[in-house]
């Protein structure tokens, strides 16, 4: 996952240089010729070939899909058009669904990478036995999610878990049910999320971090900048397209959120007695495999796409204004 | 891997590091403890659940250290014949060998061809690899998928969940990265001079070169892959689940046998944990040089 989406621009692909290429085709052979025009593609074909399959042909043949009415238990299909999208946008459920996914995402995100940010920071410092602070942090990460999800639900269990005891010290005595309400269960949920993901950003951002010349905050110092006004004006506008990238990451990752909250629900779909930590993706299982309502899963999952570029969208323009515009 | 070996600045005057930035104080090193401390919890809560007993892991206060019921609970979650606990773990190792092995050789095809070699529509396609990325596939297209494995009679099997994960574009993304960078446009020019196939300098030339960007995407898939619920959940029965899907089961079908529920979980992050000991400096090391490489 490590992997910088600027890079796109930043790839120009110079042009071939092929010194002596006029006067080594006439000692090729013809068999030579055939492997380098031939071999390149040769050698791509399995990604494209497995791609179109399984990455493409299901993507497009979603949206035929989403025209279709599959009547019960995935009978046969009829053409209906637009029924599904319109009969989508009136469903309350899934409105719901789209406000727990959409709440928890910025329940999580925005304390996430604020924290990860501070994290990183630190990571950043001169310190003795920094390679177990970057590993301490990244622990979670190697931990899976559904394990995560099981182990933080104990967690806030109502009767016994750590977090209820742990509030009777600060005078909450009363046992919170976390799954009942939809503010304690976007919380835990949130929790989890954050759990496994800020150390992961954290060294993301460092890596960022170390690329930044010394130099700058010397002179910064020497100016007399404080510590904090270097990470406002040095550190957050060099690193800004790190951040970029784990917003998107993040846009991505928290708005098709699923295990967290599926095994919060004790493995159910329907996120909570009245759906109140149920998110989009749940809500397409739902739809999809327990109803077995393909075309209105389908057209859900157009749908949650469309929510995604919003998404993406409008962080894009609210992290390129971090640090000042350049 | 520059980045984090690089040395520190020399050891400099007293006067001058009261005001050097770096200087980690009191505070940021209780922070990170701290922090270390947060992250390991709930693993080591996992574990002493894991090593207790069902009244204990109700007790008030919880307890914080381990018991000697290790043993004996792994005993009882192999013995939990509607987890299907074993069965899920051994398919579990073959589907993420299997991805694991599939992603890093296409990405090292595809990252050499695209990195090193010359041909019409190379950045067009890298391009189209670079915007389906982005795509969340695994959501947008999980209808048609499901019934293509339908049709094709394949749902219930191993073949189900390996298939749709044998590429990645991340992974050719990061291989066509590493390719660019560990080796040289002469080194390719003067193999193929040499009179050389172009399998043979992917042999010769390239696989040397690669092989540190190789170990690092193969952690990298290997713990994705193992982690991945959705899907499986799905398509597979619980009969012949994956790890992942096992321990849901499990979940949902003993809710309240919070020690089975626990040990279960532990031995389904056991393989993560092995990889991450054995291997965490390269993980640190390749998701920070991906990070920077742009």
């Amino acid at each position: 996952m490590s992997v910088n989406l600027h890079t796109q621009r930043a790839d120009p692909a110079p042009p071939p240089p092929r010194p002596g290429r006029h006067q080594a085709r006439s000692r090729r052979s013809i068999w030579s010729q055939f492997d380098i025009k031939a071999t390149p593609y040769f050698l791509i074909s399995p990604y494209f070939l497995l791609f179109a399959i399984f990455g493409l042909f299901p993507l497009v043949f979603t949206l035929w899909v989403s025209l279709q009415d599959y009547g019960l238990a995935g009978g046969d299909a009829s053409f209906t058009g637009l029924a599904n999208y319109t009969k989508l946008l009136a469903d309350e459920d899934f409105w719901n669904a789209v406000i727990n996914t959409v709440g928890i995402f910025v329940l999580a995100t925005v304390p996430q990478l604020v924290l990860a940010l501070m994290l990183a920071n630190a990571l950043n410092k001169r310190l003795r036995g920094r390679l177990f602070f970057r590993l301490g942090v990244l622990v979670p990460l190697v931990t899976s999610v559904v394990a995560v999800a099981i182990v933080f639900t104990q967690l806030y269990g109502r009767d016994f878990g750590l977090f209820n005891w742990l509030l009777g010290f600060v005078g909450v005595d009363q046992h919170i049910d976390w799954q009942s309400a939809k503010w304690s269960s976007w919380t835990a949920i949130a929790t989890m999320v954050d759990w496994r993901w800020t150390g992961y950003n954290a060294i993301i951002y460092l890596a960022g971090m170390q690329t930044i010349p010394r130099d700058l905050y010397e002179a910064a110092s020497i100016d007399g900048a404080s510590p904090r006004r270097q990470f406002w004006q040095i550190t957050l506008p060099m690193i800004r397209p790190t951040i970029i990238f784990t917003v998107f990451v993040s846009t991505i990752g928290g708005l098709t959120l699923f295990a967290e909250p599926v095994m919060f629900a004790s493995n159910r779909m329907d996120g909570g007695a009245t759906g109140q930590f149920q998110t989009i993706a749940m809500y397409i299982v739902e739809q999809g495999f327990r109803n077995f309502n393909y075309g209105y899963a389908a057209a859900a999952a157009w749908l949650l796409f469309l929510l995604i570029l919003l998404g993406v969208g409008i962080n894009y323009t609210f992290v390129r204004r971090i640090g000042g515009s350049k | 891997m520059t980045a984090i070996t690089q040395v520190r600045p020399a050891q400099r005057g007293k006067a001058r590091s009261k005001r050097d930035p770096f200087r980690a104080t009191p505070l940021t090193k209780i922070a990170l403890g701290f922090t270390v401390l947060l992250s390991i919890f709930p693993i080591y809560w996992m574990i002493i659940i894991a090593s207790r007993t069902n009244s204990d892991a109700v007790e008030v206060p919880p307890p914080l250290l381990p018991g000697g019921n290790l043993g004996a609970n792994i005993q009882r979650v192999l013995e939990t014949e509607d987890a299907h606990f074993i069965t899920g773990l051994v398919n579990s190792l073959i589907v993420t060998s299997t991805v694991t092995l599939s992603v890093v050789l296409i990405s090292t095809f595809a990252g050499f061809a695209f990195a090193r070699l010359h041909f019409r529509g190379r950045n067009l396609l890298l391009g189209s690899i670079l915007i389906t990325m982005m795509v969340p596939l695994q959501q947008m297209g999980i209808v048609p998928l499901y019934q293509l494995m339908v049709t094709l009679g394949w749902t219930g099997t191993l073949k189900a969940v390996i298939l749709p994960y044998l590429l990645n574009g991340f992974g050719v993304f990061m291989m066509t990265q590493y390719t660019d960078q560990a080796v040289p446009e002469e080194l390719v020019e003067a193999a193929r001079v040499d009179g050389a196939s172009t399998m043979r300098i992917w042999w010769n030339v390239i696989l040397p070169a690669v092989r540190p960007g190789m170990a690092v995407l193969a952690l990298q898939t290997f713990m994705l892959n193992w982690n991945e619920f959705m899907w499986p959940l799905i398509v597979l029965s619980p009969e012949n689940p994956t790890v992942q899907v096992s321990i849901s089961f499990l979940t949902a079908a003993h809710s309240t046998d919070y020690v089975l529920i626990f040990t279960g979980t532990a031995l389904s992050v056991l393989p993560l944990i092995v990889v991450f000991v054995a291997f965490g400096r390269q993980i640190v090391g390749g998701l920070m040089e991906g990070a920077v490489k742009a």
